[in-house]
């Protein structure tokens, strides 16, 4: 009953078993194996693709290599970035049910060190092959391939610089966002761990007030980000659903793996004052916001058929008219929207690990297919696919981010023991 | 005795205690008829041993029956009744049937939960509400025990239960 207090083991840390590291080492192992199997089996029989794409470059290979780094790259940085949203979102909201939670969702942020030098460097090596932009070519007025919608566009890549030179503007945005998110998780992080060991609700004010900061600066940068890193593949296109669509998708991956995290504390024996009510919370927040990804997609899709305008529809034309891509489409809407909305309706499969952890675990999976539909077509044309490249460099990103996320989980204690609403985070009921 | 007709009524100040109450009751083998209270009490369905309300059953159907008239509607309209050809489009054009097929399951869905709601509450406008005590509308919490549901305790007994069970006043109420 609510009367009594109950005293929990507050001074409890996260074991980083030599189990545990070695499964997630075999994981990577395995993905890597599969990886390496991929690219000698696409480098040996890839002689029959080396067809031109539009831009005149012969496809390789290497070239489905360069593109799952980078589907690889955004989905990883969202998912890591969400962690730092999440956890100022529960400051700026003065939530009190995810107290006992806040620790897990931050140690998501310590992936962003490592997303900002992986984007950064594939940006400088692979660019051409990414970006169809990058290509001087393009801004050559009077030059066979001069392209005066991307003429028009250029300002957004190169100001203050010529069209087609170097394109510092867009590099700036990409250093400067993970500096300034980089920033502000070093700051949350910080207050947050201070307050273990100083208390007093003092930190809870300052933590807040950074929190806001931080939501401010986020809401800009999410969606400006997702125009940088995934909209300018498809140049000429454009969609003003576009960061909210990027930012849904990174928000429901996010929040499937802060609830498998979760879900697989618990089973170890770690968090007892986590109980069904805040797993059930995390579920509501998972099909909630797989309902809020839909409505994204779909308001997206749904204007552009209905205009039937032909600048905008050869976006989905190119995905839903190619043998390649067209299954894809529906695998991300199955496993996105028909799969979490019909499993997680119930209250019961909310409370429960088990459906939670099939549903996260897909939802996972489904959230990268949504950006390898983003990524792919732009940068392979009809060359793409899900086979053992995308396969592999998945599991070796996917056990990479958890290896770091667990492993600077183990680090802290887990649980923000002098937070000012843990006590109201135990008598959490729905 | 007939039943739903003679209650002894435990009157309470603070809902914590009522909760107490309400367990301490249970355990000494007294049935409830029910609880009124000014406020909702966070828990008390489950310290009463409520099942769990079977309402969102009836949304699902309710939804479900929205989203089928819609589509049934949207398609015997554009396919059968009176196909036009709408931006070049295909009659039966599913996708720009969504947010009709979206809004109806929504609409259905929350009528028809309304609407049970009402029924099986007996909120019905011609209902006769039976007040046990006045002062539920304001600042007291009373339980209300059927004593036909525990005539083989009798008035007294289940008088003292109350009373241990820190009710504030214990009252009769009979209804005609």
């Amino acid at each position: 009953m609510a009367h009594s207090t109950t005293q929990y083991k507050l001074d409890q840390k996260f074991e980083f078993t030599a189990g545990l590291k070695k499964t997630i080492f075999t994981v990577l192992g395995i993905g890597a194996v599969i990886l390496i199997i991929g690219m000698i089996a696409a480098a040996l029989g890839g002689h029959d693709h080396a067809n031109g794409d539009e831009a005149g470059h012969a496809f390789h290979w290497y070239h489905r290599v360069f593109a799952n780094l980078w589907i690889n790259n955004v989905y990883f940085t969202g998912i890591a970035i969400i962690g730092v949203f999440f956890f100022a979102i529960q400051y700026a909201a003065q939530a009190g049910w995810s107290a006992g939670l806040i620790r897990i969702f931050l140690s998501f942020g310590y992936w962003l060190p490592f997303a900002a030098v992986l984007m950064i460097v594939t940006f400088f090596l692979f660019n051409h092959d990414l970006f169809h932009w990058t290509h001087s070519s393009l801004f050559d007025k009077g030059g066979a391939e001069y392209d005066k919608i991307i003429d028009g566009k250029g300002g957004y890549f190169y100001w203050p610089l010529e069209n087609g030179s170097f394109p510092i503007f867009f590099i700036f945005r990409m250093v400067a966002f993970f500096a300034i998110w980089g920033f502000f998780f070093n700051k949350l992080r910080t207050l947050s761990y201070e307050e273990d060991i100083q208390g007093g609700t003092g930190y809870y004010y300052t933590l807040r007030k950074w929190s806001a900061i931080f939501l401010v600066f986020f809401a800009v940068s999410s969606s400006v980000s997702a125009w940088d890193w995934v909209l300018s593949i498809d140049t000429h296109w454009f969609s003003t659903m576009f960061g909210w669509y990027v930012f849904a998708s990174w928000f429901v991956a996010g929040l499937a793996a802060f609830t498998l995290v979760t879900v697989f504390l618990k089973e170890r024996g770690y968090l007892e004052m986590v109980n069904e009510n805040h797993i059930h919370d995390l579920g509501k927040f998972v099909f909630a916001f797989s309902i809020f990804w839909t409505y994204i997609w779909f308001s997206q899709f749904l204007l552009i058929y209905y205009a039937n305008i032909p600048e905008e529809t050869f976006y989905f034309v190119e995905r839903l008219q190619s043998d390649v891509y067209s299954p894809f489409v529906f695998v991300n809407l199955v496993l996105n929207f028909f799969l979490p909305f019909l499993v997680l309706m119930t209250r019961d499969a909310k409370r429960h690990a088990i459906f939670l952890k099939v549903v996260c675990s897909l939802i996972i999976l489904g959230h990268w297919f949504d950006f390898f539909l983003m990524v792919q077509p732009g940068t392979l044309g009809q060359n793409g696919g899900f086979g053992l490249i995308e396969f592999g460099m998945l599991l070796v990103f996917g056990s990479a981010v958890a290896f770091v996320v667990l492993s600077n989980l183990s680090k802290r204690n887990l649980i923000a023991k002098n937070h000012p609403l843990l006590e109201e985070s135990y008598h959490h009921h729905i | 005795m007939e039943r739903d007709k003679n209650f002894i009524l435990g009157v309470y100040e603070d809902e914590d205690v009522l909760m107490d109450a309400v367990v301490k009751i249970r355990k000494s083998g007294v049935k409830i008829h029910e609880v009124y209270s000014p406020f909702p009490v966070h828990g008390l369905d489950e310290v009463l041993g409520y099942r769990r309300s079977r309402l969102p059953i009836a949304a699902f159907m309710f939804g479900l029956l929205g989203t089928s008239l819609a589509l049934i509607m949207q398609f015997y309209m554009m396919k059968f009744d009176w196909p036009m050809i709408i931006g070049g489009k295909d009659h039966a054009a599913v996708p720009s049937f969504i947010p009709v097929t979206f809004e109806m399951t929504v609409l259905l869905a929350a009528f028809g939960m309304v609407g049970v709601f009402l029924i099986t509450s007996n909120l019905k406008p011609w209902s006769q509400p039976r007040i046990f005590d006045i002062r539920i509308t304001d600042d007291k919490h009373v339980i209300a025990i059927d004593l036909a549901a525990n005539a083989a305790l009798g008035e007294e007994k289940i008088s003292d239960v109350l009373k241990n069970a820190y009710a504030s006043e214990v009252n009769k109420k009979s209804f005609v």
